[in-house]
């Protein structure tokens, strides 16, 4: 992800459960001071929490990176999960409502696509999986 | 053979005054503020320091070994109790360290008896690494159990009407509380005989797909012991999350606040209400 200037940013590792929810209170944080409205505050929140559950459950943990971020006038959250895990051998399928490899509901990373308004995955097989998520203020 | 010797010194330096067990409680106490009475840190540490001279004495300076198995016990014993007190590890490894002070060399001190104290160094050393390491065990043994009582405290199971029970969720759901709260509600289900369980969300921050799972497991489970379930609490930003998330929750009832969900079953289950003032006027 590029043309966004980055403000502040801040790295959380996502190693377990408990990471799982820290992350999402950082997304939360950011989001609050971003001034992004209750509704968007709580999208981006789920949207963060289903992506660090991925990373931990899928790629077998990794990172993520959040960040205040500015572009054209308008200030949002940028989020990145990152993962040294299998990867995603086909990618329009894991979009696909309903389908998990796991045991899941199937919609974690479908319904974070449609919770943010820039999505941005990229998955090489082996080398693991990145997911960025933007939420814009409105 | 200089080690030997080493510890045989120390015995013969430990042993040579009772004032050096006072100087090592003044130490100690001066650290701690007064937050342990005299009485209890003179028992505390006279017991070390009589153990730590007998195991001197028949075990040299292996602190792992055999002789000092009751030198580690009391150091177990010290560093739990200061850790459940609320002590900092530096406060609890101080006790062992300032045992140093006592003996440290003076100008007139022999070279024999330098070495004897490097090696006392050394020892405790190794003894406060210990103590410190029992020490942080001890904390999470702690932090596990409070875990484990929060976990409990925060699903309470409340009887709202006859035959209405209700689970208001503060909080994280993970796969740990759901468990619990799916047990604890379905065993109250059975002991209050009730036919309906009112799952309240207010409380909890964020429901995701995995919440949302947890929760519609927990409904089916009721449900195969023939009890339905409302879920209440859903705040217009959950709403849209859930609905941007594609989750469904199909056939169960879901209302906004607690009250709806309550008023949802009674009329549902044609439970008395509360008299209203015209039926209790009555004819009569």
């Amino acid at each position: 992800m590029t043309g966004h200037e980055v403000e502040q940013e801040e790295t959380v590792p996502i190693t377990s459960n408990d990471d799982v929810v820290r992350a999402r209170q950082t997304v939360r944080t950011y989001a609050q001071q971003c001034g992004l409205s209750l509704v968007d505050q709580t999208k981006l929140v789920t949207a963060a929490s289903e992506l660090a559950r991925n990373t931990l459950v899928y790629g077998g943990g990794g990172r993520m990176r959040c960040a205040a971020v500015r572009r054209a006038g308008r200030v949002g959250v940028h989020a990145v999960f990152e993962d040294r895990g299998p990867g995603i051998p086909d990618l329009d399928l894991a979009l696909t409502d309903g389908w998990t490899s796991g045991g899941g509901l199937g919609l974690g990373l479908s319904g974070a696509r449609r919770l943010v308004d820039d999505f941005d995955l990229h998955s090489e097989p082996a080398t693991g999986t990145r997911v960025s998520v933007t939420k814009w203020k409105r | 053979m200089a080690v030997e010797h080493a510890s045989e010194r120390l015995v013969e330096l430990l042993s040579r005054d009772d004032a050096l067990q006072d100087q090592w409680v003044d130490a100690v106490a001066a650290t701690l503020g007064g937050r342990i009475s005299r009485a209890e840190l003179e028992r505390e540490l006279t017991d070390l320091y009589q153990a730590l001279t007998q195991a001197l004495g028949k075990g040299g300076l292996d602190w792992r070994g055999e002789d000092y198995s009751e030198v580690r016990a009391l150091l177990v014993e010290m560093s739990r109790t200061r850790a459940r007190h609320g002590f900092t590890p530096t406060e609890t490894a101080v006790s062992v360290f300032a045992c140093k002070d006592v003996l440290a060399p003076t100008t007139d001190s022999t070279a024999e008896d330098i070495t004897a104290y490097l090696q006392l160094t050394r020892l405790l050393d190794a003894l406060g690494l210990f103590t410190i390491e029992t020490y942080a065990r001890a904390r999470e043994e702690i932090i596990s159990a409070q875990a484990e009582q929060l976990l409990e405290l925060s699903t309470p199971v409340v009887k709202l009407w006859e035959g209405v029970v209700a689970v208001p969720l503060v909080g994280t759901l993970d796969s740990a509380r759901t468990q619990v709260v799916m047990e604890k509600l379905l065993q109250s289900l059975v002991d209050s005989e009730s036919e309906h369980a009112i799952i309240d969300i207010t409380g909890v921050p964020a429901v995701d797909t995995e919440v949302a799972q947890h929760l519609l497991k927990t409904v089916v489970a009721a449900r195969l012991m023939g009890a339905e379930c409302t879920i209440s609490g859903i705040r217009p930003q959950i709403a849209q999350t859930l609905v941007a998330l594609g989750v469904q929750f199909g056939d169960i009832v879901t209302k906004a606040t607690l009250a709806d969900a309550l008023r949802h079953v009674l009329h549902r289950s044609g439970a008395q209400q509360p008299a209203a003032p015209s039926t209790a006027g009555g004819d009569r």
